[in-house]
């Protein structure tokens, strides 16, 4: 990271003093826009813009989540860039990276909030529990109460991974914390969904990226995912849709028609409702996703994809009605509290008693 | 001259072109087309086109190797290559870890990253004055 005194300079000062040359610039230029899934065309406008960004202050907060967002970030294979961007950002606060631990690295978000404020980008990972607050505390602060008092001077919000874009996996049935996403509580600042479970790198980079670059929102779909990621459905982009549109399927995991390759429509593929760029963007250094491997898509982009049915049953074949999580509005008063916590115990009780599992009959499919 | 009577990839009979090779060839075609007609270079993004595994390397094979072969070392090497279809360049971006990050089919008479950019020249130029001083000292102390 950059120190202090670089905190006013442009990133095209910062790069010339690095001795990084033009050309590598325009490199990175190029990259960032096929990063960020924008035409090359765009390339001299994110290179001017970029020029002359000033560098951001960035919190990260991870709540209820497993890491794999971080993981898939920090393991994204274009290390260089990444490692640009990373140099570029003033990360001041992502406990699991941060080497500073308790009382100091909490100073670190607060000292950044207030030199920062209302300049400061956060990023949350994790669904929040709103049952019971001890479910999961930062140094003694429930998830809830550290995503308010941050989110309160920040310049937008992007909630990386399905678990802070719409619950995610904490928050399938039977949902036993309560949780909810970062969307459900805020309602007053921008909020960029960035989900998947864990989001491609260059998705979470590229989102990152545009923000940075042109200092707005990018252009956001109905569940606040940006467009140029999640515009097209994994169907749209299959490079087994060919298939699909001919009528061949694989009808089991070994027979001729998976053997050929076509469409896992019949096996409870989820790309035709799933929005997200893994067919085009792919996996592990672009190495393949998993169609491309032979399984089907599991829709892990979408708002409750674990209770969405058998992940092995075709989309035509009835499921229950899935109703999105209760709403809860960050009206931020005690009394709220106790009405959040009395309408989540409810919704609990709801989600158990319609939760579904998946039998091994399910996967024998 | 039209674009249309001048370039005829080389296809061969029995080349399975799978589902997306041929749309995407015809687009470099009438990229050629515009840069004939107008002078407007064209820039196609590999990475933002689904493709079945084999038809990026299909597309390659098709457009083949041209006169000019170039590899930059800048933020990890580039690629820059000229194929057998003048004005088709394919730029290709690795990281350290020599793993492609980006790939463009560039449809122009020279790819903007080979050129020297003005930034580098002005720095260059200030880097070689101070060489120079340099020496001159140092040639002045050492007699």
């Amino acid at each position: 990271m950059i120190n202090d005194s670089n905190r006013d300079k442009t990133l095209g000062e910062t790069l010339r003093e690095q001795g990084i040359s033009r050309r590598s610039f325009l490199k990175f230029c190029a990259t960032t826009a096929s990063m960020m899934a924008l035409s090359p065309a765009m390339i001299p406008k994110i290179a001017h813009a970029l020029e002359n960004a000033r560098r951001p202050s960035v919190i990260w907060l991870s709540f209820q989540e497993c890491t794999g967002c971080t993981e898939s970030l920090t393991r994204a294979h274009t290390t260089t860039i990444e490692s640009l961007i990373f140099d570029f950002i003033s990360l001041d606060y992502h406990h699991t990276l941060q080497a500073a631990s308790g009382h100091a690295a909490e100073q670190a978000r607060e000292t950044a909030m207030e030199e920062n404020y209302g300049k400061y980008l956060l990023i949350v990972d994790g669904s929040i529990p709103m049952d019971n607050p001890g479910y999961s505390t930062i140094a003694g602060i429930s998830n809830y109460d550290m995503l308010m008092d941050t989110a309160k001077g920040a310049a937008a919000i992007v909630a990386v991974g399905t678990c802070a874009a719409y619950g995610g996996i904490p928050h399938a049935k039977p949902n036993p914390t309560g949780a909810v996403s970062v969307g459900d509580l805020i309602k007053d600042k921008p909020i960029i969904n960035v989900p998947g479970c864990p989001p491609i790198p260059v998705v979470i980079t590229g989102t990152l990226m545009q923000f940075l670059t042109f200092g707005s929102l990018p252009e956001l779909d109905h569940i606040g995912r940006p467009k140029a990621f999640y515009g097209k459905s994994i169907h749209d982009r299959c490079y087994r849709r060919p298939f699909y549109d001919k009528g061949l399927f694989a009808e089991t995991f070994d027979d001729e028609g998976a053997k050929k390759g076509w469409c896992l429509y019949k096996l409870g593929c989820k790309g035709p409702t799933t929005y997200n760029a893994c067919a085009t963007t792919k996996w592990n250094d672009g190495t393949s996703f998993p169609i491309e491997a032979g399984h089907p898509c599991l829709g892990c982009s979408e708002p409750d994809f674990w209770d969405g049915g058998s992940f092995y049953k075709a989309l035509s074949m009835p499921t229950e009605n899935i109703t999105r999580t209760v709403i809860y509005t960050a009206a931020g008063a005690a009394a709220a509290g106790v009405a959040l916590g009395a309408m989540n115990r409810h919704k609990k009780n709801q989600a158990v008693a319609t939760h579904n599992r998946t039998s091994i009959d399910d996967l024998k499919k | 001259m039209s674009s249309s009577t001048v370039v005829q990839f080389n296809i061969q009979i029995g080349d399975e072109l799978t589902f997306n090779v041929k749309p995407l060839l015809n687009e470099v075609k009438h990229a050629l087309d515009k840069l004939i007609e107008t002078g407007q270079s064209t820039v196609i993004d590999l990475r933002s086109i689904p493709l079945a595994p084999g038809e990026e390397e299909k597309i390659l094979n098709v457009l083949g190797l041209g006169e000019v072969q170039a590899r930059l070392d800048a933020l990890g090497l580039s690629e820059v290559i000229e194929t057998r279809y003048a004005g088709v360049w394919i730029v290709t971006h690795y990281n350290d870890d020599d793993h492609i990050i980006s790939r463009f089919i560039e449809v122009t008479s020279m790819p903007e990253i080979l050129c020297s950019q003005t930034e580098d020249i002005m720095a260059a130029y200030s880097r070689l004055g101070l060489t120079l001083n340099d020496e001159q000292k140092n040639n002045v102390e050492d007699s």
